[in-house]
């Protein structure tokens, strides 16, 4: 019990939000995905999304970094709205949200020395020793640094998602987007997963959204959760707030 | 009876006007479905010419890119153009010595394989070699987000993966026409020899005697085209697979069809042309 608490999310005391959704409205042909979503990330906070398949999960993050635009709403990232920005201030914005893909969206045709450099090739200030330094130390950092010179192919699930990780944390992101991150592993490596997130969290002082269905992970993650139901932000609270809550719908992610 | 039969032929031609109309409307959202096409690829080709431009340039990727589409298809082409000009020797020799032209074998295959089926044939094995290669890979990366990853990670996924290898397609398959019909040549020269006596350099004269410079600049300006129409096909194809893993295959598949055909449609306009163009 006592290494679950230390395992788990401590409470947020920022105000400063460094993520704001207003009345967010997102559609595909006559399907509403997102249906006024207004959400709000606070500074240093991980903030998990639950829901089922097809509820809007993956579609609000990606969103909320560009790859897809909302039909209404507007979405303020870091101060800066969303839609307004041109390319350049698109792709600088970028640079400071990491995103983790469900499938850990490793270039196949490079090794995992050149995953890690490729964020970094538009860094013009860093030399190619500093490039190396840093790459050693993001897989340091997911315990990975034997795995330098292999292929993505040559690693397991939950090493794939390590990568991945380490990829997005070089370049030192402010906010971090995981999608589904310990989808496919086994319950000890997402466990180890679940729990890299809470050390990003405490050593970059990352504020994080968690798309997630694993509840064990969502305990560990979560400073605060919010349960997406076709679309709708249905209901929100803390794990302990949730776990206790008598909705039928809501009670039903807390029971696995 | 006379009133059965009438509604029977009332019913007939209702169904026979039903079919017309779902025929039609079929008709139509194909017709419209290609011109959707038409115009996002008009957009895909846009957009290609002005990342081209634009700064910055990905001189890496572009000499990788250049090495994969030249160097690995070395062997295949070599061999292709090899067999072909052989294979076009000997099925040539017994036509030409019936009416005595034998003489004129190594003059024909010259002006047939630089003119003709040098560029077209390369162009076929490339567009089935590196087409359905890069249309696969493109489509696999973006099933598995490695397009969107290279996006988030705020570099322009478009110039790093598609003009890079339009540019590669463009440079090398030019290159690999011109090795392909040195390799023809000399498996012409081979063909030859199997059943008369004539020296390399008598045959490699009558070669270069019988091409003249109207024969090589159009066939070898034609090979960019071709190049570039697989490059561009094959990257559309597979940056625009929206089918899951079964869109890997079928964008592979499309690219390698459709570039294809455009290889011979562009090879009739650029003999059209040259026709006109030298008249």
């Amino acid at each position: 019990m006592a290494e679950q608490e230390n395992n788990s999310a401590k409470a947020v005391t920022s105000t400063e939000a460094v993520v704001e959704m207003t009345h967010v409205k997102k559609s595909f042909g006559t399907n509403d995905v997102l249906k006024d979503i207004n959400l709000k990330l606070l500074k240093g906070e991980n903030l998990v999304v639950l829901g089922k398949s097809g509820s809007g999960k993956s579609v609000l993050i990606k969103c909320l970094i560009g790859l897809l635009q909302p039909d209404e709403g507007t979405i303020n990232v870091l101060g800066q709205i969303v839609e307004d920005l041109k390319n350049e201030e698109l792709n600088a914005l970028r640079k400071k949200v990491g995103f983790l893909f469900q499938s850990g969206a490793l270039y196949d045709s490079m090794s995992v020395r050149e995953n890690l450099e490729f964020p970094l090739r538009d860094s013009k200030d860093l030399s190619q020793e500093e490039k190396t330094g840093l790459v050693e130390e993001a897989l340091a950092n997911v315990g990975l640094s034997e795995a330098i010179d292999k292929t993505p192919a040559e690693l397991s699930g939950g090493m794939r998602k390590r990568l991945g990780l380490a990829r997005t944390l070089i370049l030192k992101p402010e906010i971090m987007l995981y999608d589904e991150p310990t989808t496919g592993l086994d319950p000890v490596t997402s466990r180890e997963i679940s729990e890299l997130i809470l050390e990003v969290q405490k050593k970059y002082n990352t504020s994080s959204i968690i798309i997630t269905h694993d509840m064990p992970c969502a305990r560990i993650t979560a400073n605060r959760i919010i349960v997406f139901k076709e679309g709708v932000a249905f209901a929100e609270g803390t794990f302990e707030e949730l776990s206790k809550s008598e909705d039928e719908f809501v009670s039903e992610f807390f029971e696995q | 009876m006379s009133e059965q039969t009438n509604t029977g032929t009332v019913e007939q031609k209702k169904a026979d006007t039903t079919t017309e109309v779902k025929e039609s409307v079929k008709i139509t959202a194909g017709l419209s479905k290609f011109f959707e096409q038409v115009a996002d690829f008009s957009i895909f080709m846009g957009r290609y010419f002005r990342e081209l431009i634009r700064p910055p340039y990905e001189i890496n990727e572009i000499l990788k890119q250049c090495y994969l589409v030249g160097y690995k298809s070395l062997g295949l082409v070599g061999i292709t153009g090899f067999i072909m000009g052989l294979v076009l020797t000997l099925q040539s020799q017994p036509t030409l010595a019936e009416f005595g032209a034998e003489a004129w074998l190594p003059n024909m295959v010259a002006v047939s394989i630089v003119r003709e089926i040098g560029p077209v044939i390369t162009a076929l094995i490339c567009a089935g070699k590196v087409g359905s290669g890069i249309g696969a890979e493109l489509a696999s990366m973006k099933v598995t987000e490695q397009i969107d990853a290279m996006e988030v990670s705020g570099t322009n996924p478009f110039k790093y993966i598609v003009v890079s290898r339009v540019i590669a397609t463009t440079l090398m398959i030019p290159v690999l026409v011109v090795l392909s019909n040195a390799l023809a040549f000399i498996g012409a020269y081979i063909g030859v020899n199997i059943t008369s006596d004539v020296s390399f350099p008598l045959f490699f004269a009558k070669v270069f005697e019988a091409l003249k410079f109207s024969d090589v600049l159009p066939a070898f300006i034609k090979t960019f085209f071709f190049g570039f129409a697989i490059g561009i096909i094959s990257c559309y194809k597979g940056y625009n697979s929206n089918k899951g893993t079964e869109g890997v295959g079928l964008a592979a598949n499309a690219a390698v069809v459709t570039a294809s055909l455009i290889i011979f449609i562009l090879d009739m306009l650029a003999v059209q042309v040259t026709n006109t163009i030298l008249n």
